[in-house]
């Protein structure tokens, strides 16, 4: 057992820092640290950076061009992203198609897709979750029928995040109703621009635009789309899972945010001192602290035993779990921290170009909303009630 | 003891409820929020004429009602349908005018009836909860009183037609004694209102005073003497949204389980799975602790011990509302992370009014100061 950094370690680190300092462009990092909307050419472009950095796609084994980078340099990467204020990447594509395709597609659907993820030919959106399929995701309905050398495709996908901004959507479908419902689904890459495709925006609780429904009439789909084997969609969407998860406990996210909540318990003033000096604050900051330290270690713990080639088991759930709900707590302090200053929300207030005084101090307009939004990360990529289940059923034979 | 309301407090409870289930859908809620005024000046004035406004106040000042209990029935209703007609602004300044002169006590009548809206701008950028804490200086002149200075967060103070400012005439900063309070027509010279939205859909303003003049009547009681007044009106406002976020919670609950019986997942109602029935049946818990706490703040609102039994219902509002808001969108899912389901937004208010009148840590703090009652 050793707690340091190795000598490669740390050089890693400086080299990583130095990433962040000279190619992070200021604009961006302003945005994200104030928690400005992002747009889509503001992923794209920090997308853009990372990709001619090698950053990318430096998680993807070598032989796809990556830099097979382990849970330590992971975490590293992802803990000076946060401090230094990067955009989070979009996820879709390089960390959860790449990885099926890889494992499961053809060797032309890794030459076509893999690089234009890279280079941002096609951004990605994930069409999982339906009205009627949720934490019961083997339930789904959405059909693709076989019809000569194409697929046919009716149904509707919800909670797509980000679905407006995609060129193409990779999609469970239902492709038998024959046997147990998780033996029917098929995992097929489907073009935003074929038609019989609709997007319709979701608006979130605090009126914000992130995701959408996507309807599917009579969508006809080329059968060259169809990743693997038909009716072993279900064996690829959990392979999918386990990778989404492996950034899951947000490490860099929760100490940036702890980072910002001190920042604002060091401005704000309670009885005329720092409202940081005070003892009920100071217990709860603390608190929160704790528990990051020993989570910090757990996510690398579980990330390190998978390392060595075999995919995260179920211990991930436990990541998701804590981790969603210690940022959550994160948020809930924040707000807290705020007053009175927590109530006023002024949406304009999010775009880049809004130019007037704020309302309150200048880091408070953002923080309820953030506090409102971060409720959906205990509900998606499987809701904390099924990573429960997962970690009493698989962890604990229960 | 007994625990049933009187027969016309009773009535004055299903009145209320009846008129927000019948004239305040979420959809049209959600319209008024967003219009011009944040509010409907339509079903305010109905409002008023079912006597809503009046049930406030005590029949000295012009009501028939002013008891905690009233104030409690009227607002756990408002709550129910996330009401965002100014009646809280109405509260704040209606009971702190009541200890004005006699012109001052006439304007209530036009409270009352809805034709005049009052906010009171008390809270300043730096106050947080503390309620002594006034910057802003009222100076003496000729004909009477220059202020200067900054409100913030003032409900309503966006639209209402005149305001009632706190300011010091002496003393330092937070102390209680120099404390004034000025009524001021909102168009006066020198006053610079910034109206905002809260996140929840309520209204509120930032308010600018710079060298605003008035006269000598514009003070209400006594000029250095407002700190009782302000008090009660506080107390007051903080049983009306303890009851309110009852009446948010009680939807909130409704709705949750209603969709524990309708969802189904895994082939069954989700209601099935015993993860999530104990946590509704906690829920259900924590719902009757705060209507007892808000039975215990409403009637001892004219006792020695008020003080305590009101932050007690406010620490337990903000803990067990949080409680009770975060579960009703986790066990509901994705469905009430949307704008267009309900849940959410009662969700948003019950955290919210965690920030109104001083939030669980400053109310656990109270008590710790109050010591036990026995």
């Amino acid at each position: 057992m050793d707690l340091n950094y190795t000598a490669e370690e740390q050089a890693f680190r400086d080299e990583v820092k130095t990433f962040f300092d000279k190619k992070l462009p200021g604009r961006l990092a302003d945005k994200v640290k104030s928690k400005k909307r992002l747009t889509k050419e503001d992923q794209e472009e920090w997308h853009a950076i990372l990709n001619e950095a090698g950053y990318l796609s430096a998680h993807w084994p070598e032989e796809f061009g990556g830099k097979a980078w382990n849970a330590i340099q992971r975490d590293m990467f992802d803990v000076e992203a946060n401090i230094a204020g990067a955009p989070r990447v979009v996820p879709f594509g390089v960390n959860m198609l790449a990885p099926v395709l890889m494992a499961f597609g053809s060797s032309e659907q890794q030459k076509h897709y893999l690089p234009r993820i890279l280079d941002g030919t096609d951004w990605w959106c994930q069409g999982y979750s339906e009205p009627g399929a949720g934490s019961d995701l083997a339930s789904l309905k959405m059909t693709a029928e076989r019809q000569g050398d194409h697929y046919i495709l009716n149904g509707q996908k919800t909670w797509t995040t980000l679905g407006q901004h995609a060129d193409w959507i990779f999609c469970l479908v239902r492709t038998s109703k024959e046997g147990k419902q998780q033996e029917g689904i098929s995992f097929i890459l489907v073009d935003m621009n074929t038609p019989g495709v609709e997007v319709r925006p979701i608006i979130l609780l605090e009126g914000t635009h992130e995701v959408n429904e996507v309807w599917f009439t009579d969508v006809k789909v080329p059968a060259e789309n169809l990743v693997g084997e038909e009716n072993k969609g279900w064996t690829y969407a959990k392979y999918l899972l386990v990778h989404e998860r492996s950034g899951i406990a947000g490490v860099g996210d929760a100490l940036a945010g702890i980072e910002h909540l001190k920042h604002i318990a060091r401005d704000q003033k309670k009885d005329g001192k720092p409202l940081a000096d005070d003892p009920m604050f100071a217990a709860r900051l603390a608190q929160l602290e704790i528990d990051l330290s020993a989570m910090r270690t757990t996510n690398m713990r579980v990330m390190q035993a998978a390392s060595s080639g075999a995919p995260p088991g179920p211990e991930t759930s436990m990541l998701k779990i804590k981790g969603t709900e210690l940022r959550q707590s994160i948020n809930d302090l924040t707000r807290r921290a705020l007053g009175p200053y927590a109530m006023p929300f002024v949406s304009e207030a999010l775009e880049a170009g809004y130019n007037q005084e704020p309302v309150g101090p200048d880091y408070a307009n953002p923080v309820s909303m953030d506090y409102f939004n971060h409720r959906k990360t205990s509900i998606y990529g499987g809701s904390n009630e099924v990573q429960r289940n997962i970690i009493s059923k698989m962890m604990m034979g229960l | 003891m007994d625990f049933n309301h009187t027969q016309e407090r009773q009535m004055l409870a299903d009145m209320t409820g009846r008129f927000v289930r019948e004239q305040y859908p979420i959809e049209k809620r959600h319209e008024i929020a967003a219009s011009q005024e944040g509010f409907s000046r339509e079903l305010w004035s109905q409002m008023a004429e079912l006597g809503l406004i009046g049930a406030l106040f005590p029949e000295e000042a012009g009501g028939f009602g002013g008891t905690g209990f009233d104030i409690a029935v009227v607002f756990e209703q408002l709550g129910r349908g996330l009401v965002v007609e100014p009646f809280l602004a109405s509260l704040l300044a209606g009971t702190v005018l009541s200890r004005g002169n006699e012109s001052q006590k006439s304007l209530l009548e036009n409270v009352i009836s809805g034709e005049t809206i009052l906010a009171l701008a008390h809270g300043e950028p730096a106050s947080r909860y503390m309620l002594s804490h006034v910057e802003t200086t009222a100076t003496k002149t000729g004909e009477g009183w220059q202020l200067n200075g900054n409100k913030a967060v003032v409900i309503n103070g966006d639209t209402a037609d005149q305001l009632i400012v706190s300011a010091r005439v002496n003393g330092e900063m937070d102390d209680t004694d120099g404390i004034a309070l000025f009524l001021v027509p909102a168009d006066t010279d020198g006053i610079n209102r910034r109206g905002t939205s809260t996140v929840d859909g309520y209204r509120t303003a930032e308010i600018a005073l710079s060298n605003v003049a008035v006269g000598e009547d514009a003070v209400v009681g006594d000029a250095g003497d407002a700190y009782a007044n302000l008090q009660t009106s506080y107390l007051l406002g903080t049983l009306a949204v303890c009851a309110e976020a009852l009446g948010a919670i009680e939807v909130a609950i409704e709705l949750t389980l209603d969709y524990m019986k309708t969802r189904k997942q895994f082939g069954v109602p989700i209601g099935k799975f015993q993860a999530l029935q104990h946590r509704m049946a906690d829920m259900m818990t924590e719902r009757e602790q705060i209507r007892s706490a808000v039975i215990n703040a409403a009637g001892n609102l004219d006792l020695v011990d008020r003080e305590w039994y009101i932050s007690a219902a406010k620490n337990l509002v903000g803990r067990s509302g949080r409680l009770i808001a975060e579960e009703t969108i986790q066990m509901h899912g994705g469905i009430a992370m949307t704008w267009e389901y309900a849940a959410g937004h009662y969700a948003k208010r019950i955290v919210m009014i965690d920030h109104m009148f001083g939030d669980v840590d400053h109310h656990l703090e109270r008590i710790m100061k109050l010591g036990r009652v026995a």
